[in-house]
């Protein structure tokens, strides 16, 4: 089962990317006043 | 709170979404139509009609490939398109490379519906196409991204909405299995040889078919659901923060559940058991979703009555949230001891394929036709109801005529007399499933029916539409 040397090394990459993604996200404030952004989307009409 | 538009202002490139959009139309009607088939095919085998062409092997990829990647994939396009112009505030980034995804997608679709049929196949399920279409799918997929992360990345809003990050997961991982599963040594025009062997090969395969239906057929889906459920419900997702939740759930635990499509295999028992774990977790963040989506609808529960577009959706909910429930149960390795191989599998797929990944689609695309067409609603709105019923009706009968013939299969494959010897021929759990076929194949034609009858709609919509121009929105001012 040599795949596995390479799927689990390559799946415990990516949880790192995610995590570093996450850690991102938090950090740049996207994740602060957060029931304000999900209104937001409801805003966006510019039907003419 | 009112928002401006700047009457000189850029538009968004919506032409790129008008496009996808009617061909997911075209290709759901089509792929549906092979479906139909090939469960006729099933019931009816003198319907092979002894040619190479038309027959089920050869049919059968051409039918996934065509539901999944055409109808699937347009639908994908058309509705991540649209929502991140939308929530960046920004025109699609790289328009010209926005038209080449949409004609290279085409021709990739062209292609399969050619060789499919001709039998270039390379074997891997749901990756059947051979080396050059696959190279073809690189290119387009690599622009998808360069589109959709560049107008991710020129958004004049700072907060990401979280169908972006669904859509751009989606994206990338994609992309990542596409390149990884594909890996393949040609060996002539339309041949090849997959760089893996053996168990590593099935392991690389359900890595990828796992994980394509995670995130091609999961996460892509979910962006779309978190966009086109609260815009139809006319309020925010019921709760932002578990809608975050769900989205870094979801990514850490979905890429270790492909292992579970080879229990009691070659793969060691570790992996097994891992795979089976981590597809037990899923089913937390996968109702902590289906629940959110269908919670926007409190305190507006009548406009379940009177919308039958949000009916598509809150019904597309009820199915995620019924084949989550499904698929970690059927992970068990007890519990897949009995439904491995049989149609219990093509019932579950299907309650999600039919369910939620068809019905959500359908509910965004009835929400958009019109506004891309410069209508106020579809051309006729009974013929959605009825569109709906049909459909769901057809899923209903889909999915409990294949529960029972799997189930029965399973049974009657594991029976043993008191001496050990099998109970039953195979032959003659074929014989007992003959029934479940026929209803099968009426279920399947009522959801086409109900395809049939969203195409007719659309196209006297947009006939009787023309085109629109949407301005961006000026980006409010913000802290």
């Amino acid at each position: 089962m040599d795949i596995l040397y390479l799927l689990v090394p390559l799946s415990v990459v990516l949880v790192l990317a995610i995590t570093g993604l996450l850690a991102w996200a938090v950090s740049n404030g996207q994740f602060d006043e957060i029931e304000r952004e999900g209104q937001r989307i409801l805003l966006d009409d510019t039907e003419p | 709170m009112r928002t401006e538009i700047r009457s000189d202002a850029a538009t968004y490139n919506d032409t790129v979404v008008r496009q996808f959009a009617i061909m997911t139309i075209v290709w759901g009607v089509v792929g549906m139509l092979v479906g139909v088939v090939i469960a006729a095919q099933l019931a009816f085998p003198a319907l092979n009609f002894d040619l190479p062409w038309l027959s089920y092997g050869r049919l059968r990829p051409l039918h996934t490939n065509s539901v999944i990647f055409a109808f699937g994939g347009c639908a994908l396009f058309a509705t991540s398109y649209y929502a991140v112009q939308r929530t960046c505030q920004t025109r699609l980034f790289a328009g010209p490379l926005a038209t080449f995804t949409f004609w290279g997608w085409q021709a990739v679709i062209v292609a399969a519906a050619i060789s499919l049929p001709l039998g270039y196949t390379s074997g891997k399920e749901y990756a059947e196409l051979e080396w050059p279409i696959d190279i073809l799918i690189t290119l387009v997929w690599v622009s998808y991204a360069v589109v959709f992360f560049g107008t991710l990345f020129t958004r004049k809003v700072r907060h990401i909405y979280v169908a972006n990050w669904f859509f751009g997961a989606f994206i990338l991982t994609v992309a990542l299995l596409h390149v990884v599963n594909s890996a393949a040594i040609p060996a002539g025009p339309m041949k090849s040889y997959s760089v893996y062997a053996g168990v590593q090969d099935a392991m690389v395969q359900w890595w990828y078919g796992h994980n394509a239906v995670g995130f091609f057929l999961t996460a892509g889906f979910l962006g779309m659901m978190y966009y086109f459920v609260p815009k139809q419900i006319g309020r925010p997702v019921y709760s932002y923060r578990l809608s975050i939740v769900h989205f870094w759930a979801l990514i850490f635990t979905y890429m270790w559940a492909g292992p579970h499509h080879l229990h009691y295999t070659a793969l060691p028992d570790w992996a097994q058991s891992l795979g089976m774990v981590f597809s037990l977790i899923l089913l937390a963040p996968s109702w902590g979703g289906m629940i959110n989506g269908v919670m926007t609808l409190s305190g507006a529960w009548h406009k379940l009555r009177e919308d039958p577009i949000l009916r598509f959706m809150i019904v597309s909910l009820s199915f995620y949230g019924m084949s989550t429930f499904e698929g970690p149960m059927m992970a068990i390795k007890t519990v897949n001891a009995l439904s491995h191989y049989t149609d219990w599998t093509i019932g579950h797929v299907h309650s999600g394929a039919l369910g939620w990944v068809g019905l959500i689609s359908m509910g965004s695309l009835y929400y958009l036709i019109p506004r891309l067409f410069g209508r106020d609603t579809m051309y006729s709105v009974r013929a959605i109801e009825i569109h709906f019923w049909v459909a769901t009706i057809g899923i209903v009968l889909y999915a409990v005529s294949m529960w029972v013939s799997g189930v029965t299969q399973g049974l009657m494959w594991r029976s043993v007399e008191p001496d050990g010897t099998l109970t039953y021929s195979f032959v003659e759990s074929v014989k007992a499933s003959y029934p479940y076929y026929y209803v099968r194949l009426i279920g399947g034609l009522l959801y086409l029916t109900g395809m049939v009858i969203m195409a007719w709609n659309v196209a006297m919509t947009v006939t009787g539409g023309k085109p629109v121009a949407v301005p961006v929105l000026r980006a409010p001012a913000h802290a």
